[in-house]
């Protein structure tokens, strides 16, 4: 950590290999400075959010660390050796999943048709060579049911599903395809109360196997019920890591927003944001 | 939510009935249009229409709009539209005429040329979608023009001056591969059932339907054929994401472009095969051929259960549409009706077709 933050034990335990590490990653757009040095790793199964603002580049780091960009300068360390991705492809092959906010699911086709697109099981071979629907099909029920959702059938079109059950398929289908870290754009800045807390218990079921997640948010009270560490980003670099319950939600809260303004508008608000 | 909670059944979700199972598949609205149709010419037409002579009467021009119908219906789920498929039978019926008549080729060599031929305007077709990223809508309507003004310019610079190609049957005459293509398929099956009196026959005992006309075969073995691509293979399922949302199909690594510029490959393969079959068929070939067909073929995806939009819809579907618009142009014939109710009849089905599926899609994904 570089950066006179208020907050900056949160660095790895030595014990902890990384499964990717990045480096003081910039990232330039013409003359527009996106990203102006961020440090950042994830460790297996734990949860580590990234928090900030609108505009502080949380999209844009996340497109770099899925393959989208390539940063300008700084180094990828994935699983200790240096990486750069030239496509998203390569990132997904790697093991890093990203479940974008329009979370690539198509509502008139059935569950289990989502699950499995591009990526069909196939049986026989040849011209005999075909989609096994019914491997598909159980494969994809056991996955829901781990994720604690019972569909009523997999031929079920996905556009029956409320949004925290799409986010759960987008996440259960990552997992499933062998991601080892797991990025979620947002998850829950759509969704309602019941179906948040249902996203946030699947996060913690898919920290448990194993998957070091990247949780983006600006909900700090979202990122606080799951997150182990939380990075803040402020106008394009990291304010720093805390580990959980080094931090309040308020003093993340104002690292966000830069502190200033936040404080007041809070006065006038009576503390209720 | 604890773990107890989460093996329970929701308790607001119903079992599912067998009707909403019913509903769930595309090509419902077809059969049961199907169902009607034969009802109401049951009721109105001349019991001749359901002999075994008057059903190869409505199926034989039910399978050549049906091939073209089942293509587009295809394309229709990758999300998008052929308009040029008419024109292009037109012209590739003046490709196969020119390879046969003009340059002697035998079939089995006029036959894959012209395929290949369709195929490649075909791929053009869909490159220029993609790489434009314009509506394949307006993009078809161009070849639609294109493809039929050649087939014009084409046929009479080959016949020097006539719009129209004849000697066809005599160059394919004798072509070991013609019945492929042409004519009757088991005509020796029919003629032991008509000697045994199972089926009609003239007074001379030659059997009143001598054989299946081979398109219905081909019509029936592409629905078939299409069937088991979409619902049992990869590709299918890609074609469904493809016309679904092709951002997220990208995304999820499904070959996009690869997708799209095979199915309008197919669409003008089939057009090319609806050419080869009724211009041997027909022992010539001409500018007009395949006029309209576009546009019937649309109707008969729409009435099969295609969503205009892509993403949904069924092969078995469009047969069935096929059927549906074979009998109806066919049928009022039998009927006291007058004939040119058939455009009438088809505008109303066609819309009928359309709010139905519209209806059916809120159902299967839940909208409110």
């Amino acid at each position: 950590m570089s950066h006179d933050s208020r907050f900056h034990h949160g660095d790895v335990p030595t014990d902890a290999k990384p499964i990717i590490h990045m480096e003081n990653i910039k990232k330039h757009f013409g003359n527009v400075i996106a990203l102006n040095g961020v440090t950042f790793d994830v460790t297996p199964g734990e949860c580590h959010c990234l928090l900030g603002d609108n505009g502080a580049g949380k999209s844009t780091f996340i497109k770099t660390m899925s393959g989208v960009h390539k940063p300008t300068a700084g180094k990828i360390f994935f699983e200790g050796k240096p990486l750069a991705f030239d496509s998203p492809r390569d990132a997904m092959e790697a093991g890093i999943a990203t479940v974008f906010q329009d979370l690539a699911m198509i509502p008139l086709m059935s569950v289990t048709r989502n699950f499995f697109m591009g990526r069909e099981p196939t049986k026989g071979r040849g011209i005999a060579k075909r989609f096994d629907v019914d491997r598909a099909n159980e494969i994809c029920m056991e996955e829901m049911r781990k994720m604690g959702i019972n569909l009523r059938a997999p031929d079920q079109a996905v556009g029956t599903l409320s949004g925290g059950e799409r986010q759960t398929v987008a996440i259960a289908r990552a997992v499933h395809f062998g991601a080892k870290v797991l990025i979620l754009d947002e998850p829950t800045s759509a969704l309602g109360v019941r179906q948040t807390s249902n996203v946030l218990s699947t996060i913690d079921r898919v920290r448990q196997q194993g998957v070091g997640v990247v949780f983006i948010s600006h909900n700090v009270r979202h990122a606080m019920a799951v997150g182990d560490r939380f990075t803040v980003l402020n106008r394009g670099q990291t304010l720093g890591t805390a580990v959980k319950g080094e931090i309040s939600s308020t003093e993340l809260q104002d690292l966000m927003a830069g502190g200033q303004e936040l404080a007041e508008l809070e006065g006038s608000l009576g503390g209720t944001i | 939510m604890s773990a107890d909670m989460i093996e329970q059944p929701d308790e607001r979700i119903r079992a599912e009935s067998f009707a909403t199972k019913l509903m769930k598949k595309p090509e419902l609205g077809a059969i049961g249009g199907v169902v009607l149709v034969t009802l109401f010419f049951l009721f109105t037409a001349d019991s001749a229409m359901f002999t075994l002579s008057g059903i190869m009467n409505f199926m034989t021009p039910a399978a050549q709009l049906g091939i073209l119908g089942i293509a587009a219906a295809m394309l229709m789920i990758g999300g998008e539209f052929d308009l040029s498929i008419g024109s292009m039978v037109a012209f590739a019926g003046m490709i196969f005429g020119v390879l046969t008549v003009n340059t002697g080729l035998p079939l089995i060599l006029a036959i894959p040329l012209t395929l290949a031929f369709a195929a490649c305007i075909g791929a053009v077709n869909g490159m220029i979608v993609l790489r434009t990223g314009l509506p394949s809508f307006i993009v078809t309507l161009a070849g639609l023009f294109i493809l039929r003004g050649a087939s014009l310019v084409g046929l009479k610079l080959f016949t020097g001056g006539s719009t129209q190609l004849r000697g066809v049957r005599d160059a394919v005459e004798g072509d070991w591969l013609a019945p492929v293509f042409s004519g009757d398929a088991f005509t020796g099956l029919f003629g032991w059932l008509a000697s045994l009196g199972l089926i009609e026959t003239f007074k001379s005992g030659t059997p009143k339907v001598p054989g299946i006309p081979v398109e219905i075969l081909w019509f029936i073995a592409f629905a078939l054929v299409a069937t088991y691509v979409l619902l049992r293979t990869p590709v299918g399922n890609w074609v469904f994401a493809t016309g679904g949302d092709t951002n997220a199909a990208k995304n999820s690594g499904v070959p996009v472009r690869n997708v799209k510029i095979s199915l309008f490959m197919l669409t003008a393969c089939a057009a090319a095969l609806v050419a080869v079959i009724t211009v041997i068929d027909a022992g010539s070939t001409d500018a007009r051929r395949g006029f309209m067909k576009e546009f019937e073929a649309i109707i008969t995806a729409v009435i099969g259960g295609c969503l205009l939009t892509g993403g949904y819809g069924s092969a078995i579907g469009a047969f069935f549409g096929a059927i549906i618009f074979g009998m109806v142009t066919i049928g009022l014939t039998y009927t006291d009706f007058d004939q040119d109710w058939f455009q009438i009849f088809l505008g109303g089905m066609l819309l009928l077709a359309v709010v139905f599926n519209n209806v059916i899609r809120k159902r299967v994904t839940g909208e409110r």
